[in-house]
């Protein structure tokens, strides 16, 4: 039998150099024992380790990062079991991608097990403060872990309070950080740490944070589980809190509604005006009434109204459909890329934005959702219907000359003629209030035509959008 | 009135912010303390403690203070509710953060606030608070500042640069319950400052035109809330209104927060038991639609009333509803349908995948790589088992549902 022995610290960097050579001579995984400081001496006595072999030994980065974690574990087999997963890996390495297998398995529950335990660690040390007479700082816990995870659970601390020294004692041995890297120490009694006020302000956090009308211990005890409990200040609460819920909740139940203080009647009286429904008078007003509008459903899924833009003079309105994704975020009208399609498009055409009001046919963004996407749906007739109470206030209000309508919707907004858009598009037609509007394709229609065809109805938009500075100059 | 001590102070407004439900602490920028200062944050979340309510505590979760004046009939710290009041100074918010922090028993901060004065006036004193910690203390801890929606957009693009995580709550599944429970605030402002939330963090996101990085901006994203059980919506409509949430703003949590009775309750909502069973579906609903790739509709299709079955978790009632499309061939079946066999979850779903490729699996391999076959036995086929009739038998869904109980009368 080889006898390797392992340090208290630095266990899995000597297991790895020990762990290399053996294998470099296929030395046989049940001819090792793995001594860890507390391991009993052989019975009969134990070989030295022998001289390396000439076989090459590899391991992929996944199986030196698992191996790291299990070495953490307190199994006293984990060593003997790496090992053979090392020799095994030397002519078989797929099994190591292989979760079904059962190796692999048992590996990975072990390295769980650790990184669990870790994890508890970082939650659950509480540290004390201890007196100090240097500029820094002095604070100091006890701590036990299910696993020997000294080493592997303290950098954490060492990254988080760089600027205090801090001590953590557990059974396995003692950590102790004064900012310049950790010193690992063998194990020390228990220390006695002193009282420290703010444990007592936590523990006033812990009680009040705590709602007594829901209680889910199964939910706490698998999370916290109560080995932890002893080294927690607040854990010793949770029995009193538990025993006194019932009444807290009765308490609330039979005390019932309250008679509001004196106060509160007058601040919501200020904070509460009435709406004003009346008709506006102004587009400002009209605005501002919009943005409360729930005359149809839209206005539940979409972020706001999206009121026109630009310059409410101007002898000329462009309609489009309704706001889209980028339109509803912002809360501006043509800002997505059909908006700056059209823009564009507008400015080739000698027509500057302020010489128009832009707005859409409908004021609320359409959609369904798709994952982390919002898919456009175009707006059904009552939308359109229920949204012409706007475009007719902002058609009273801004007195454009011309209008020009983009696409199908606007199309019916202004006109309410459904018909096909292709032989009406370049054409004028009188709108509801008598208005001439002039019909044309939407940009987002140019941007969805194939590569073929963009370029004509492109040309078709600019000439149209020609024709309107023309009309309106 | 006598001045109050700290320790009344932290029992009062700890016990004002406890309707939040939020702790989370995962997913900020990394960083520690070694370039200075104090903290650290990045990776997963850490919960430092668990209350008898199931809740974690990764966060020191305080209210600045709980005067408002806004009067929402679900609120504890409502104008019109008797409540003790009091208020923290900015100091001592910080001192609590930062002595709790040096004990271990917190993450960061999670400050929210009773709106006083004006929505400026507050939110500017908790950016005040978040600039305190972050630029005289360095402290690189987790910071969540609860968005007060009608504040101005300028306070909320400086939180943003010292917050980790942003959130507004929608509080109320439907806009109407909304405007008749909480007619002080308006749906269409807290979905507006969402949209501001989203439109920020993806500003910060461009390198300006020399290749610079703006300053992160909620590197955490944002979250958000809301109530159960308070109005008539179904668990369609709530899971349509998150789905909706999710896909606008880019959430990162959409948290369901079962109404609880509070003291000095409104008699605009009367007290009911906590409906947690359903609190809990509707986070395995939300799980099912982020992870699972399951729609809203699909889910509240599964039972005709529109809410999700409480005896069985929704994937189990998708499943039953939907068996003619098991059972499924798992060493065939894409990943997305994989997804949907009830006992998969997503980790198992990618061990198959992966183990797969080395061979058959068996019923036993699937139990060690961790799927629950009592569950899933139904709708799949394997070398070694065929459902044969179970797939379609009558009783299936009593294998599952707990044993029928009679109702208490109390």
């Amino acid at each position: 039998m080889i006898r390797v022995p392992l340090p208290r610290f630095g266990r899995f960097d000597a297991w790895r150099a020990a762990a290399r050579d053996l294998a470099s001579a296929r030395i046989p995984p049940e001819e090792v024992t793995w001594a860890d400081p507390d391991t009993p001496p052989d019975l009969f006595g134990a070989d030295p380790l022998p001289p390396p072999g000439n076989h090459p030994v590899t391991a992929t980065q996944d199986f030196l990062q698992l191996a790291r974690q299990v070495a953490s574990h307190s199994d006293p087999e984990r060593w003997s079991l790496l090992y053979a997963a090392l020799i095994r890996a030397q002519s078989d390495r797929r099994y190591l991608s292989n979760p079904a297998d059962p190796m692999l398995d048992r590996l990975t529950r072990l390295a769980k097990s650790v990184r669990r335990d870790i994890h508890k660690m970082h939650a659950f040390v509480r540290f004390h403060e201890l007196p100090s007479d240097g500029p820094r700082r002095s604070f100091g816990a006890w701590f036990e872990p299910e696993h020997p995870i000294l080493e592997a659970g303290t950098p954490f601390f060492a990254k988080r309070f760089a600027d205090m020294d801090w001590l953590i004692a557990t059974p396995e041995g003692t950590a102790r950080f004064t900012g310049a890297g950790i010193a690992y120490d063998d194990p020390a009694p228990r220390p006695d740490l002193p009282d420290d006020a703010n444990h007592v302000l936590w523990q006033t956090y812990f009680a009040n944070i705590f709602n007594p009308a829901r209680i889910k211990t199964n939910a706490m005890r698998s999370e916290m589980p109560k080995k932890y409990w002893k080294n927690l200040p607040e854990t010793r609460l949770i029995p009193e809190m538990l025993a006194d819920a019932p009444r807290r909740v009765q308490a609330m139940r039979d005390a019932g509604a309250s008679d509001a203080p004196a106060f509160a009647p007058k601040i919501t009286a200020r904070l509460r005006q009435q709406p004003d429904d009346s008709l506006p008078e102004t587009l400002d007003q009209a605005a501002s009434r919009a943005a409360r509008c729930t005359r149809c459903d839209l206005c539940h899924a979409a972020t706001q109204t999206v009121w026109g833009t630009g310059a409410p003079t101007a002898p000329l309105m462009i309609v489009g459909e309704a706001p889209g994704d980028h339109e509803d975020l912002q809360g501006k009208p043509f800002v997505g890329p059909a908006g700056q399609l059209l823009r564009r498009t507008m400015a080739e055409a000698d027509l500057p934005a302020d010489r128009a009001w832009l707005t859409n046919a409908v004021k609320h963004f359409r959609f369904t959702p798709r994952g982390k996407r919002r898919m456009h749906q175009t707006p059904d007739r009552p939308h359109i219907e229920h949204c012409r109470w706007w475009l007719d206030l902002e058609r009273r209000f801004t007195a454009p000359r011309l209008t020009l309508a983009l696409g199908a919707t606007a199309a019916f907004a202004l006109t309410g003629n459904r018909k096909p858009l292709t032989p009406r598009r370049g054409t004028i037609e009188p709108a509801f209030d008598g208005g001439p509007v002039l019909i044309t394709w939407h940009p987002s229609l140019i941007l969805r035509l194939p590569p073929d065809r963009a370029p004509a109805a492109l040309a078709e938009l600019r000439a149209d959008l020609t024709r309107a500075a023309e009309l309106t100059a | 009135m006598a001045q109050r001590t700290l320790d009344q102070k932290l029992a009062i407004l700890s016990d004002a912010a406890k309707y939040d439900a939020s702790c989370a602490s995962s997913g900020t920028t990394r960083r520690d303390s070694r370039s200075g200062g104090i903290g650290s944050a990045g990776g997963s979340g850490i919960c430092h403690a668990y209350t008898p309510d199931g809740r974690c505590i990764s966060l020191l979760k305080i209210l600045m203070t709980n005067f408002c004046i806004y009067d929402c009939a679900y609120c504890i710290n409502r104008v019109s509710s008797n409540v003790e009041r009091a208020r923290f100074s900015p100091e001592e918010v910080v001192k609590l953060t930062l002595e709790f922090y040096r004990r271990n028993m917190i993450e960061g901060l999670f400050l929210s606030s009773g709106i006083i004065r004006s929505p400026d006036q507050t939110m500017g004193d908790m950016v005040r608070i978040a600039r305190m910690l972050r630029i005289e203390h360095g402290f690189k801890g987790y910071i969540h500042l609860k968005t007060i929606p009608d504040a101005s957009p300028d306070l909320v693009a400086q939180a943003g640069l010292f917050a980790d995580r942003l959130s507004v709550n929608v509080e109320l599944p439907q806009d109407a319950s909304l405007r008749q429970l909480a007619p002080e605030k308006r749906p269409e402002t807290i979905r507006a400052a969402m949209a501001d939330v989203r439109l920020g963090r993806e500003a910060a996101k461009d390198r300006s035109h020399t290749g610079k990085r703006p300053p992160r901006f909620a590197p955490a994203g944002q979250s958000t809330q809301m109530i159960i059980g308070a109005d008539a919506a179904t668990d369609r409509d709530i899971l349509t209104t998150s789905a909706n949430l999710y896909s606008g703003y880019l959430l990162k949590r959409v948290y369901y927060s079962a109404f609880s009775p509070i003291p000095d309750a409104s008699a605009a909502l009367p007290l009911i038991k906590p409906p947690l069973m359903r609190e809990h579906r509707l986070y395995q609903a939300d799980w099912l639609m982020r992870f699972y790739g399951f729609d809203a509709d699909e889910i509240g299709a599964a039972h005709p009333s529109g809410n999700l079955d409480l005896a069985i978790d929704p994937k189990l009632a998708w499943a039953l509803a939907n068996r003619a499309q098991f059972p499924v061939d798992v060493a065939q079946a894409p990943r997305e349908m994989l997804l949907r066999v009830p006992g998969f979850g997503t980790k198992t779903v990618t061990r198959i995948l992966a183990a797969r490729r080395n061979g058959a699996l068996r019923y036993a391999d699937l139990l060690r790589m961790g799927a629950i076959m009592s569950k899933a036995q139904p709708f799949v086929t394997l070398p070694d088992w065929t459902p044969g009739a179970l797939t379609d038998s009558a009783g299936l869904r009593a294998r599952y549902a707990p044993p029928p109980e009679q109702l208490s009368l109390f």
